[in-house]
């Protein structure tokens, strides 16, 4: 019994650090965990993909907001449609965006992140936090999170990368496919997609 | 050739983005270019990758990032920031001199960073409305603004006013192979985030632009209702 309390007591205290925890500092954590992570394994530097997808679920993906990031990139189909269907969106982006991000990690294995402070007033529930990423002979790369407060302490709701929206560069993407196929044909190619770029042949070279 | 192209952009019917009017054409272009990324570029800068140490590359950037910089300092004064303009020269200094002719980049270690700037930009900056999408051939992603900005860029360009010819086509040509090597990573993140690669790097291009010309300040735009 006071195993159990204390396990719960563990429990509370660790969500609630992590609601507490400043979309600043929790995006300069958990980056730099990732950049430590790669730097002790040798398997994510060969690009190892299955670790590497792995690691990104454990240390980033919960502190993304996948519902929201969806529903902004999907756009007015959104509301259109069934729970069934947007559960499947849903998972469907998000193994999209996953995927993405694993193919990106390699990129910043060794570059010297910049991380500024945020200034933010207490009341604020949306804001960015710019990460830059400094290398030489080009202009650094700004990466920028859009992060909104929920219940579940900070998510983000979308990622820029020098200017690119993730989520705004989906929009057109997606609305094509609506228009085309409707939600269904959506669903349908974006599992199409995860299901290409699992299977084995995908790593060493496209069609 | 070129005839029968405008002629498939005259009968495209999918053209239904207002940025895009041409996309037949676009499309058309994006798929030669592309094949010729896939046959020629992309092998030709994995070579160059596998091949030169990365010291090495990082030397030929830098060398090249350096006369670029000359070119930024004249499109930010065009556009009205001196302060940039000034910075962008100090970094020509610092690089030509400590730098060894550019081959290292120690002004950004001493925080001096790197704008990005084309007459492109500048002619934006002006006021000048972006046009239409335009995928040129050989150059890729363009609006018809840009595609202006090009034609000047080209011909401010120090690296093609070098003397004689072959080495200014070797120039041209080590610059080339130089950039796309840097994109190998990112065209593999794009394999992996695009469903119509088409679409992807047009709406890609387009957001890029726009946070160039603001300097990576773009307004934000409002955050849509869910």
């Amino acid at each position: 019994m006071r195993n159990w309390f204390a396990c719960a007591a563990l429990a509370f205290a660790a969500t609630a650090g992590a609601q507490d925890t400043p979309p600043d500092e929790l995006v300069k954590s958990v980056m730099l965990e990732i950049q430590a992570s790669v730097a002790q394994d040798k398997d994510l530097q060969a690009g190892d993909r299955d670790k590497t997808i792995a690691l990104i679920e454990q240390k980033a993906l919960p502190h993304f907001n996948f519902g929201s990031m969806t529903a902004l990139a999907v756009g007015p189909a959104w509301q259109k449609a069934t729970p069934e269907q947007k559960k499947r969106l849903v998972e469907g982006f998000r193994g999209l965006l996953t995927r993405t991000y694993a193919s990106s990690l390699n990129s910043f294995r060794d570059q010297k992140l910049v991380f500024r402070p945020l200034r933010m007033k207490p009341a604020d529930t949306d804001v960015t936090v710019l990460v830059r990423v400094m290398q030489s002979g080009a202009q650094p790369v700004d990466i920028e999170y859009d992060m909104e407060k929920t219940v579940r302490g900070w998510k983000c709701y979308d990622v820029r990368v020098a200017g690119i929206s993730l989520v705004v560069n989906y929009r057109t993407e997606f609305a094509n496919l609506v228009r085309d196929g409707g939600v269904d044909g959506l669903i349908k190619a974006l599992e199409a997609k995860n299901k290409a770029s699992s299977s084995p042949a995908a790593g060493a070279g496209k069609k | 050739m070129v005839l029968s192209l405008l002629a498939a952009a005259g009968c495209a019917t999918t053209a239904t983005d207002p940025r895009d009017p041409l996309e037949g054409f676009n499309r058309a272009m994006y798929a030669f270019n592309d094949g010729l990324d896939e046959a020629v570029m992309k092998p030709v800068s994995r070579a160059y990758k596998a091949v030169a140490p990365d010291l090495l590359r990082g030397m030929v950037r830098n060398f090249f990032s350096n006369v670029d910089d000359v070119f930024n300092t004249l499109n930010n004064l065009l556009q009205g920031k001196p302060l940039d303009a000034l910075s962008d020269l100090g970094r020509v200094a610092f690089n030509t001199v400590f730098g060894l002719l550019g081959i290292n980049d120690v002004a950004s270690e001493m925080g001096l960073e790197k704008h990005n700037e084309d007459f492109g930009q500048t002619f934006a900056v002006w006021g000048v409305d972006s046009g239409p999408y335009l995928v040129l051939p050989f150059f890729g992603p363009y609006t018809l603004r840009d595609s202006a900005g090009l034609v000047l860029d080209w011909e401010t360009d120090p690296v093609v006013r070098a003397r004689p010819i072959a080495l200014r086509n070797s120039l041209i040509a080590t610059r080339f192979v130089s950039k796309r090597t840097d994109l190998l990573d990112a065209s593999r993140v794009f394999d992996a985030a695009a469903l119509d690669r088409y679409v992807f790097l047009r709406d890609a291009y387009l957001q890029r632009r726009r946070s160039l010309i603001y300097d990576g300040n773009p307004p934000r735009e409002p955050r849509p209702a869910e």
